[in-house]
């Protein structure tokens, strides 16, 4: 097991707290990272390699590159705290038992892109990170490490906890920045990109929670040691989160690109009770569905899209033999159909569509062409929306379709699910 | 129409934000508490405060899932019934509080003890299935230990 980055102290049952965060080497990096000249953490980033952990794995030291270069100020750093995927609660842990870890992964982010506010865009489903965010960064600012002249050097980073109120969609870069603009959270078309025109108008770079958190560490080792961990193309260490029918469920933090494989068989332990494996999603209730036979695969950016899937957040759901994945697909497209903003209509109607087809095939009253007419709605919403919460609904069922086609069929005709009855 | 309190509390969180506006969220989020749920004063109050016209309150208000357009039962229980959820049992718990308490998803029990809302997801699936009951997670659940989990809520 390699040393934890991220997940490092979260035994200590006080390790929320300023003074257990500095024991284990805390708040050292960010003085060497203010004595540093803004494009030089940039550069460090760079040679880490680090990408984006909220799903899109995007390049980070280029979306700062981007929102650098834009002579408008003030800008904004914004970190993506609305952990909404379904399956996904790799950054809950951090927010709650390792907040001072991303307050400075935060003012280093902010210093690096000459930034002097923040926010943190907090999911409304997490209370108890809210009251412990809200303590740390009380600590942070009484102990000079939030504010104006940070340690001395001259700079400054306000930091606020901004809470979402159960939005799915608000895990979307442009939709958060509406929520915290105060409006509906529905996504803007790009570009403008947030770098340029991002909150109140000025350069804004959201970044997820995982992804700031591995700011100090860089630092503090350097971009060259950080990049050793993990795969060439993908960095760094990653949060896995697995959920279902493993022994061991729970959050690992694991190399970049560990196979999927064995971090369900290796580190959860294998299938709950010894049955067997039925299917994986891999990623995220958005990600497409894996059968058994593609799981050797690493779990990375690069490697689970020529796999067929995607890296997402890395939230693995595991679905033994007893699951009937009709009914999955069903309530993936109920939780699509609930969160859809309304603002595209091939997402706002198609959902629903998708949602209403697969209920009555669950419900043994599925008919011929069924499948066909899903097949069709999902190609009429793919790449016809502003966000991609309508292209992940629809590669869903695409991808339930495509590897499980016989218990869809089986389900019309039997008129029943011959797994659940 | 607020508290004293209450007044002092959103003009502090707007002290945190470059205009008035974006203290909008959590300025809903104090209405609420202050008055259980939402009622027209609630968004006519916000509104007065921030300078915001009324109709566009109750418009981002209405988006969200988590501020309440109705009356609220004493306590809050907020159940995840999600892929990861669903595949453990979580459906098996909606029906028991249904027949334990008789509350409804959406819904109050008869005695005002319990509002249900069905959840996508709270973040808790490694621990599934899992629930919020006002701000704790209770996760693990079974059919055996919801009930005595909820005996602490009166």
């Amino acid at each position: 097991m390699m040393e934890t980055v991220l997940l490092k102290n979260i035994e200590n049952p006080n390790s929320a707290d300023i003074a257990e965060y500095k024991k284990v080497g805390g708040y050292r990096s960010i003085g060497k990272a203010l004595g540093m000249e803004p494009q030089k953490v940039i550069d460090e980033v760079k040679r880490a390699g680090l990408r984006g952990r909220g799903g899109a794995g995007f390049p980070v030291a280029m979306k700062w590159t981007f929102a650098s270069a834009d002579p408008k100020f003030p800008k904004y750093l914004l970190c993506n705290a609305d952990e909404g995927e379904p399956g996904t609660f790799k950054d809950r842990p951090i927010l709650e038992k390792n907040p001072h870890l991303l307050i400075e992964g935060m003012v280093i982010s902010g210093h690096a892109l000459k930034a002097e506010y923040g926010y943190i865009y907090l999911r409304g489903e997490y209370p108890a990170a809210k009251h412990i965010l809200n303590a740390a960064i009380k600590q942070a600012y009484d102990n000079n490490l939030l504010g104006e002249n940070i340690l001395g050097k001259g700079i400054t980073f306000h930091l606020a906890v901004h809470q979402g109120a159960g939005a799915y969609i608000c895990g979307e870069e442009t939709a958060l920045i509406e929520s915290l603009e105060g409006d509906k959270g529905q996504p803007r078309i790009k570009p403008p990109f947030p770098v340029n025109v991002g909150v109140f108008s000025k350069p804004t770079v959201v970044n997820n929670v995982e992804t700031l958190s591995n700011l100090p560490y860089i630092i503090e080792v350097g971009g060259e040691a950080y990049a050793k961990i993990g795969t060439p193309d993908c960095p760094g260490p990653k949060i896995f989160c697995v959920s279902g029918h493993v022994e061991k469920p729970g959050v690992y933090e694991l190399p970049m690109g560990t196979k999927l494989k064995d971090i369900i068989y290796t580190h959860c332990g294998g299938i709950r009770g010894g049955k067997k494996l039925k299917a994986v999603i891999p990623g995220g209730i958005s990600t497409p569905v894996l059968p058994p036979e593609k799981i050797d695969c690493a779990m990375d950016f690069v490697n689970m899209p020529k796999n067929g899937s995607m890296l997402g957040s890395g939230a693995v759901i595991v679905m033994d033999e007893t699951v009937c994945l009709v009914k999955v697909c069903y309530r993936a497209l109920k939780f699509f159909e609930h969160e859809s903003c309304g603002k595209c209509t091939p997402c706002r109607e198609g959902t629903g569509w998708l949602r209403s087809i697969l209920g009555r095939i669950e419900n043994g009253e599925g008919a011929d062409g069924d499948i066909e007419a899903l097949l069709t709605i999902s190609a009429n919403m793919l790449g016809k929306t502003f966000c991609p919460l309508g292209d992940g609904a629809a590669s869903v069922v695409q991808n339930f379709i495509k590897h499980f086609r016989p218990e869809f069929e089986e389900h019309i005709k039997a008129k029943k699910c011959a797994v659940s009855g | 129409m607020f508290s004293s309190a209450a007044i002092q509390e959103i003009e502090d969180i707007r002290a945190k934000y470059p205009n008035a506006r974006a203290a909008l969220l959590p300025a809903i989020y104090v209405a609420q508490r202050e008055f259980g749920w939402l009622p027209p004063e609630a968004y006519e109050a916000v509104a007065d405060l921030l300078n915001v016209p009324k109709a566009t309150v109750r418009g981002v208000a209405t988006f969200y899932a988590m501020y309440k357009q109705k009356p609220m039962g004493r306590h809050l229980i907020q159940l995840c019934t999600n892929v990861s959820c669903m595949i453990l049992g979580a459906e098996r718990l909606v029906d028991l509080l249904k027949s334990a308490y008789g509350v409804e998803p959406g819904g109050v029990s008869p005695d005002g003890r319990f509002s249900l809302v069905i959840m996508e997801c709270i973040g808790a699936c490694g621990t599934a299935p899992a629930m919020l009951v006002n701000d704790d997670f209770h996760e693990n659940l079974t059919e055996k230990n919801l009930q005595e989990i909820l005996e602490k809520y009166k």
